[in-house]
């Protein structure tokens, strides 16, 4: 027993925060069962778990691009878009053929994610070599064009294969028995329901896993000595691009990730502005914002406090985007103007000072 | 014909991203930030234009200077309370995510205020236009009355900037902050100045683009303002002549693209040419190269 205490005490200092923000997770997960079985939840909230799951993986792997690569990234909801369309595609495909849900599901995860990662990496080669303004401008670009480009494939099946279109559902040419499966602005449906919440809180603890790891490892270091100064890292021999790209694919592939439980979730899928669009990627960042930017944990508060909210205080929906703004708003300003901060260091900071006095 | 009509259109839709446009270079030109709150002052100052016209019942012409009279205290108050604070913040994303929520905050205000229903907005031209060739090339009013507009705000605020004591303070203060102040400009007027003529800009683009295009909502700003700052970074960003020029190419593609690739392309279209161009040459059309120090 002394000798577990010993070991608790001896663990680096990272790996006990970690095992804290897993310990919230599960914790905040059991609860949840708790409450959910015993009926103290309404329906609602209920029905706001995934979306909550989906919301947290998001503003993680957001979190990767902007609190440790040190770049915006406008386009976090096109790579969600990727996973959600080619997991359901793949879904729907073989929603007879394989009849066992977890597995339909797991399948649909690993296709989800490899499809993001690809486009990850596609977009990520152009993108970072830029930086910045343009850098978050060609990443809204991107994300702009993946749900146009959703929004006019037509895919259909039939007994001579699949068929492909971007005009409408006539131009497919299929046999009398053939079926639709992509159907342009109108998306994916018939998708199997397949998402839980404890499937939900499971990616959540496998996103928090790669997320502080790699965050943890050699390879964040680098990442984080680029974001830092880019010249010095190169000079020191760190390869920039390659490192850029290892954070933006992971991002996009959880993204990816977060899209299939999305998609899994609801039986229609359609892309417009609100799910997969620019709001979308605008609201991911208003999550690590809040929850300070770098900070894992944070994105994780933050996602669950901005989702809930508005949705417990009724009256306050309509005012939801609103409050998003000028929190927004207000969180840079405090935490980034020098006048605040010297203002901070002024009055706020007796715990800081202390500690100073010690060493 | 119809290539020619097409061509005179994306003139006309590419005069409208010009000046929007103009907004986007001088004040990247000159306060180093990308506001992306600008393509939501022009959903102001249409707004503005609109309700002038329509419920107080004031002539066109009064009407588009009230716009603009909002639309520029606007501007220079945003600067005030969001930018400035941030002008001197370690990180150069601060200002970047605080300009987005400042574009979400004049969104989402216009949502409440205004409602989501799309408004028709009235044409400000009331001239029916020229019909050429025998009335097979017809080209609107508002179409000549915006390419004018164009042509003429170009000359001024050249001359401006190049002949004007406050337009070269914008032009040093462009050039180097720190140097300018030590000759003695007034820094923060001259930001100031420049965010109160870009906003200015922005209601007169917001009047055209919604006689053009006559329907006007809340968001009807947002993608105009991003394709013109496509423009702007075509043209070569921080230059006046980059940003008429990458404006009217702009426009021209997107038209032809509408009419003769796909409608629903036509965005991704007006996308993949800031993609190319960042690629090819970042320094856009017009732009001058430069070095990076250590």
């Amino acid at each position: 027993m002394t000798g577990k205490m010993k070991k608790l005490k001896n663990m680096k200092k990272t790996t006990k925060s970690n095992m804290i923000t897993y310990g919230i997770v599960i914790v905040a997960f059991l609860v949840m069962q708790i409450l959910i079985s015993t009926g103290n939840i309404s329906s609602l909230l209920q029905g706001l778990m995934v979306p909550l799951c989906i919301y947290i993986i998001l503003a993680v792997s957001l979190n990767l691009v902007v609190g440790i690569l040190g770049e915006l990234s406008l386009g976090h909801a096109g790579f969600m878009c990727v996973g959600a369309f080619s997991s359901a595609f793949f879904s729907k495909c073989m929603k007879d053929v394989i009849t066992v849900a977890p597995l339909r599901f797991f399948l649909a995860l690993l296709i989800g994610i490899a499809v993001a990662a690809v486009f990850g990496i596609i977009i990520g080669i152009p993108v970072l070599r830029l930086k910045g303004d343009y850098l978050a401008i060609v990443t809204l670009a991107f994300g702009e064009i993946i749900k146009n480009l959703v929004n006019v494939m037509f895919i259909g099946v039939d007994s001579n294969g699949f068929h492909f279109s971007t005009k409408d559902v006539m131009s497919l040419n299929m046999e009398p028995d053939g079926t639709v499966i992509m159907n342009g602005p109108q998306g994916i449906t018939g998708t199997p329901r397949d998402a839980t919440f404890l499937i939900g809180v499971v990616l959540i603890l496998i996103t928090l896993f790669i997320v502080m790891n790699l965050i943890n490892s050699r390879d964040g270091r680098a990442i984080m000595a680029i974001r830092d100064n880019r010249i010095a890292a190169e000079s020191i021999g760190i390869n920039v691009t390659k490192y850029k790209l290892m954070a933006f694919t992971v991002s996009a592939a959880l993204a990816g990730g977060a899209g299939v439980l999305y998609a899994h979730n609801l039986s229609t899928l359609t892309a417009n502005t609100n799910n997969f669009g620019y709001n979308m990627s605008i609201s991911i960042l208003v999550f690590v914002v809040l929850g300070g930017i770098g900070s894992i944990r944070g994105s994780i508060i933050a996602a669950v406090i901005l989702t809930l909210l508005p949705e417990m205080l009724r009256g306050l929906n309509d005012y939801r985007m609103l409050i998003y703004a000028i929190v927004l708003i207000i969180m840079m300003l405090f935490n980034w103007a020098p006048k605040a901060i010297e203002w901070r260091e002024k009055y706020l900071s007796f715990g800081k000072r202390k500690k100073e006095a010690v060493k | 014909m119809s290539f020619i009509s097409y061509l005179i259109n994306g003139l006309s839709l590419g005069s409208v991203y010009a000046i929007i446009a103009l907004g986007y270079t001088m004040v990247y030109g000159i306060a180093k930030m990308l506001n992306f709150a600008h393509g939501d002052v022009i959903m102001i100052g249409a707004y503005t234009a609109l309700i002038s016209m329509t419920q107080l019942g004031v002539p066109v012409l009064p009407a588009i200077l009230i716009a603009v009279v909002v639309c520029t205290v606007l501007g220079v108050v945003i600067e005030r309370i969001a930018y400035k604070p941030l002008r001197n913040a370690s990180s150069s994303l601060a200002v970047l995510i605080t300009a987005i929520g400042v574009s979400y905050l004049l969104q989402n205000i216009a949502l409440l205020v205004f409602g989501a229903n799309t408004q028709t907005f009235p044409s400000v031209v009331k001239w029916s236009g020229l019909s050429l060739a025998g009335g097979q090339l017809k080209i609107s009013g508002v179409t000549i009355v915006t390419i004018a507009a164009c042509i003429v705000i170009m000359i001024v605020l050249t001359l401006f900037v190049q002949k004007s004591k406050p337009g070269q303070a914008m032009r040093a203060v462009s050039e180097d902050r720190g140097a300018a102040q030590l000759m003695g400009i007034n820094v923060n007027g001259t930001i100031a100045l420049t965010f109160a003529i870009g906003s200015a800009l922005a209601a007169v683009a917001g009047v055209l683009l919604c006689s053009a295009y006559p329907s006007l909502d809340p968001y009807t700003g947002a993608m105009p303002g991003i394709k013109a700052f496509v423009a702007a970074v075509f043209g070569g960003i921080g230059s006046i002549s980059g940003a008429f020029v990458g404006g009217i190419l702009l426009g021209v593609i997107e038209i032809l693209g509408r009419a003769y690739i796909s409608s629903q392309m036509a965005d991704a279209l007006v996308f993949a040419v800031l993609i190319i161009v960042l690629l090819v040459k970042p320094t856009g059309i017009l732009g001058k190269k430069i070095q990076e120090k250590v």
